[in-house]
């Protein structure tokens, strides 16, 4: 067991440094989430003031999550990305004949796309600090926040997981990249879902996605509650479980190819 | 072949083999087709309901938007004549470009007009599916107008990527490319009047002069097309068109040297 935790958290140390090495990994998590939580608060700020919209501190304070689920699905875009590439590069393959467990391979880059949503929570809740935001779930809050960051993007990591090792190749993985924003157009990640039009508002009820935001929301807009946290956990369970089985799938049809 | 023919004809095959690209690799339109016509459907999805402001200039969000994917659909197909460039400079095809008896600008015009058949694909796409579902029709004269400031932003964004190609030099220079096409286009009245934006989007928007192209292209959509709302928009496309020429023109007779 201690030989497995060794193994994940050495692969997951070697995903972490290549992300942070090379520019091009990192930027696509950070910039365009950065650059669409600018406009989105400036160009849809005075939404606040539309009648059913929820009381909250500031557009920005609701806007937050989105940021933050959008960089943590990127993220776990970029590890799937990640992982298709050591199988083209036949890193996998050599890991495959090493005497490791065959699910530590994916659960060792799932631990650095744990990492990395958290790393990009932090990130969106320093922006938000330094323009005025406010947590109202206090230091706890934060820490949801932070943890919930990690959480959605190992989710969401398992299913880019199954695409890498079903199809070993990075180029089909970053075909995900416009699936992220469709996903969380039909979520109320950026807007309340009783104010939506038709179809996203239909849709964005029964998106899972809807409930990890109200997870990340919840502790930034209206402090630290069990509801919130339950919807956003219980999202968490339908994608991760569905990554779940998915990657386990793709693991037995990549070992098959293998 | 006077001179000018002889140019003209230069610009002619460059503006081909432009062409000859989007016919042989069709899949690699469908990045710039899919990303205005998701950002369009998406932000309609969830800002709609933004016309209720009051302010707001139309009850209709898709005609408001529409003619922002119309601009991003033509701003990306532009970066992607920079992307281009810097990958003819990585092969050496660019090199074989120095070579040939052809003065600088009319190897530029090639180029730059070029992005102008690029767009057209997706505008053309994004156009379509805006109208099927309910923008409203901007006449005749309103949709001409609206294409030909978009096609000639296009030809602006391929001078300004094809100028950071040139002194790039490497494909990692593709996201500046593409971020600062994003920015410009966004950061403007894009999501909502002018004013009606919140804090320093509002004074970036009111300084930004694409935002005058943005309300040019935005016109026939959710009022009417006018002079007073045409000629801005023209006036800032041609000093940008000059400026990002320039920039484009100076890369290349640096690179030459």
């Amino acid at each position: 067991m201690r030989a497995e935790l060794r193994a994940i958290g050495a692969l997951g140390l070697r995903s972490i440094r290549n992300t942070f090495r090379y520019p091009r990994y990192l930027g696509p998590i950070l910039v365009f989430p950065t650059l669409f939580l600018a406009v989105n608060t400036g160009g849809a700020g005075g939404a606040i003031d539309l009648p059913g919209f929820p009381e909250v501190h500031g557009f920005l304070d609701f806007q937050l999550a989105a940021g933050i689920l959008q960089a943590s699905l990127l993220a776990a875009v970029m590890g799937g990305t990640g992982l298709a590439l050591d199988i083209e590069l036949g890193f996998t393959d050599r890991l495959l004949a090493a005497p490791i467990r065959r699910p530590t391979i994916v659960l060792g880059r799932l631990a650095a796309t744990f990492v990395l949503g958290m790393f990009a929570a932090v990130w969106f809740l320093a922006i938000g600090f330094a323009f005025g935001a406010i947590v109202k779930g206090g230091v706890l809050g934060v820490i949801f926040v932070i943890l919930f960051g990690g959480l959605t993007a190992t989710a969401f990591g398992g299913i880019a997981s199954a695409i890498a090792l079903k199809s070993g190749t990075a180029s089909v993985v970053q075909g995900m990249f416009p699936l992220v924003f469709v996903i969380l157009f039909v979520s109320s990640a950026f807007f309340p879902a009783e104010l939506m039009q038709e179809p996203s508002q239909t849709i964005a009820h029964y998106n899972p996605v809807s409930l990890v935001a109200a997870g990340i929301r919840g502790p930034v807009v209206f402090g630290l509650s069990a509801s919130d946290t339950l919807d956003g956990l219980l999202g968490l369970a339908i994608i991760g479980g569905l990554g779940f089985v998915l990657s386990a799938w793709g693991l037995r049809a990549r070992l098959r190819a293998s | 072949m006077s001179a000018l023919a002889l140019e003209l004809s230069t610009i002619g095959v460059l503006m081909r083999r432009a062409l000859n690209e989007i016919l042989r690799v069709p899949g690699a339109a469908i990045p710039g087709i899919l990303a205005p016509s998701l950002f369009m459907l998406g932000l309609t999805g969830a800002f709609g309901a933004l016309t209720e402001l009051t302010g707001f200039s139309t009850e209709s969000y898709i005609s408001f938007i529409l003619p922002v994917s119309l601009m991003q659909a033509a701003g990306f197909a532009g970066a992607a004549t920079g992307v281009n460039t810097v990958r003819d400079i990585e092969l050496g095809w660019f090199d074989r470009l120095y070579l040939a008896p052809t003065p600088r600008p009319a190897l530029l015009a090639g180029i730059v007009l070029s992005a102008g058949f690029r767009a057209l694909l997706p505008m053309t796409a994004v156009l379509t599916i805006g109208l099927l579902l309910g923008a409203q029709w901007p006449g005749v004269s309103g949709l001409l107008i609206a294409v030909l400031l978009a096609l000639t932003f296009s030809a602006v964004s391929a001078s300004w990527t094809v100028g950071l190609a040139l002194r790039f030099r490497t494909q990692a220079a593709a996201p500046l490319m593409q971020a600062s096409m994003f920015m410009a286009v966004l950061f403007t009245t894009s999501y909502a009047p002018l004013e009606l934006l919140t804090g320093w989007l509002q004074t970036v928007a009111s300084i930004n002069p694409v935002t005058q192209v943005v309300e040019g292209v935005r016109q026939g959509f959710v009022e009417g097309v006018s002079f007073t709302g045409t000629w801005p928009a023209l006036v800032v496309l041609a000093v940008l068109l000059g400026l990002t020429f320039a920039f484009a023109l100076r890369g290349l007779a640096k690179t030459g040297r």
